[in-house]
């Protein structure tokens, strides 16, 4: 106990990094991620082409190596950027890949009836996807969207080791100080069950909202 | 094909198709070409930089970083299929303390972040890297594949367990004889998945000084006298690794794509729970 009592500003600040880690980086997430989907189905060849490349290569990328690439190796060409932008990126879009993924599959599950109503009301294909498709793919997509945000929520303890002011880092200095290094632990856990716990939650909420009563 | 979102295009559609292609194609060109212009321009491809790959010391810190790589993968997926032969065993149990143990410890293991884990064992149980990284491994990957076991188990047709039962199988023997068999051949796509993110984690591994494939790579890039060749590294690195992930992904996805042809295992589908929800009432829709 002593040990969150005393360091109650450390910890504060590693659990605000992770959550600031977290948001920025899945709103940077969802953004590529829903663009990549739209993507993936377009009708355009190489549009399709750079989804199915972008995905695919992303989704078998070691988070590590990406981090490893991205923090240390974007330096080399004269970026510079804090470090926790570039992991922001590196967590960004990582995630982006298996959001694109979800985002597709959900597409799948509206009905054909449904786009095909769209064209014969003469709409394009932007219109037919945003203002029909999309919005209905949406409702299905929330449960798989908020298990990679949790997911996310847990990757960025990677970026603690990469000299990002997380929770996970917390427990160098606290460690060097001599606390106990269980409880140092203890605490960290909990931090992250406080995270993940809370996405869960509100995903939960939105499940209820707008999700498809089957 | 047939899509919600557009109909098999007309003459002037597929022209209009095809101007955009190009547009989008030389946009992505350029794109690359810039990337390509700055590999140049900060020189990426002097031999300085290319020469120590050429040397055999070199040749075999790579090789033995991918050893030990494979040698941690190796180990974590055989402990995780274990582990989560327990766990799933213990969740499928009839007795609850049993049941409530094995839920506790799945539900935690799975909410925890892998690296918590690492880092727990390798700092505060003192262990040594490889043993930390494959411990940590383990459990997180053991609990998600108790999950699909579970899962697969309870996907098989209820038929077939009571027709079981009524022939007067015991419970284990309805396990092993009867649902186990049909259950694995359901969640092998979803299991070679799963060792798909253990072969990814292990370059965890890096972080906590195991000296792993990643691990050789950053002791050459950061190295003085072979001009820090940091980008040379990360692409002879990069293509390997998902290499790797790719060629086990691919492996998965034939299993499903085999499996869907064969009427023996059909309507038994399992899909991976990967971070799975942590608050009850959170479902996954029909894929």
């Amino acid at each position: 106990m002593n040990v969150l009592l005393d360091n109650l500003s450390l910890y504060g600040k590693g659990l605000l990094g992770t959550v600031e880690l977290t948001v920025f980086a899945s709103l940077l997430a969802l953004v590529l991620g829903f663009l990549m989907a739209a993507f993936r189905v377009a009708p355009v060849g190489s549009l399709r082409a750079l989804g199915t490349a972008w995905v695919t290569v992303l989704r078998n990328t070691p988070l590590t190596l990406l981090f490893f690439a991205v923090v240390l190796g974007l330096p080399r060409f004269g970026l510079v950027l804090p470090f926790n932008l570039f992991a922001i990126l590196a967590l960004g879009c990582y995630t982006s890949a298996f959001i694109c993924e979800a985002v597709r599959s959900g597409i799948n599950t509206v009905p054909v009836g449904q786009g095909e109503a769209a064209r014969s009301l003469g709409m394009t294909f932007p219109q037919t996807l945003g203002g029909i498709v999309l919005p209905q793919a949406f409702r299905s997509v929330i449960p798989p969207i908020g298990s990679t945000l949790i997911a996310l929520a847990k990757n960025s303890a990677i970026a603690g080791a990469f000299s990002v002011t997380e929770l996970l880092g917390v427990y160098k200095p606290l460690n060097e100080l001599g606390y106990s290094i269980i409880w140092t632990f203890v605490w960290i856990a909990v931090g992250y069950l406080i995270v993940t716990l809370t996405i869960s939650a509100l995903f939960n909420v939105l499940e209820k909202r707008f999700g498809v009563a089957r | 094909m047939t899509t919600a979102l557009y109909d098999i295009p007309g003459p002037r559609t597929r022209q209009r198709h095809r101007l955009y292609g190009l547009a989008s194609t030389a946009l992505i060109l350029a794109l690359l070409g810039c990337v390509v212009y700055l590999l140049f321009s900060t020189g990426q491809f002097t031999a300085a930089k290319w020469t120590p790959f050429t040397y055999k010391g070199i040749q075999e810190l790579l090789l033995r970083g991918l050893g030990n790589t494979l040698k941690a993968f190796a180990l974590a997926a055989v402990l995780s299929l274990a582990l989560g032969g327990v766990l799933a065993t213990g969740r499928l149990s009839a007795h609850r303390p049993v049941r409530w143990v094995s839920t506790v410890l799945v539900e935690f293991f799975r909410a925890m972040p892998v690296l918590v884990m690492i880092f727990f064992i390798y700092v505060a149980l003192q262990a040594e890297p490889l043993i930390a990284l494959v411990a940590g491994l383990t459990l997180y990957n053991g609990s998600v594949l108790a999950e699909v076991f579970r899962t697969g188990v309870n996907a098989v047709d209820r038929g077939q367990r009571e027709a079981a039962y009524a022939l007067g199988m015991r419970k284990t023997q309805v396990m092993t004889h009867v649902l186990v068999p049909q259950a694995v051949r359901a969640m092998l796509p979803a299991i070679i998945s799963q060792l798909v993110v253990a072969l990814k984690d292990t370059s965890l591994g890096y972080l906590i000084t195991y000296e792993e494939f990643l691990h050789a790579g950053k002791l050459i890039a950061s190295n003085l006298d072979y001009d820090l060749p940091f980008i040379p590294v990360v692409m002879i690195i990069s293509p390997i690794y998902i290499g790797m992930c790719m060629l086990l992904s691919w492996l998965a996805h034939w299993v499903s794509k085999r499996q869907r042809r064969n009427p023996k295992v059909e309507g038994v589908e399992v899909a991976a729970p990967e971070p799975g929800p942590l608050l009850p009432g959170g479902h996954r829709p029909p894929a």
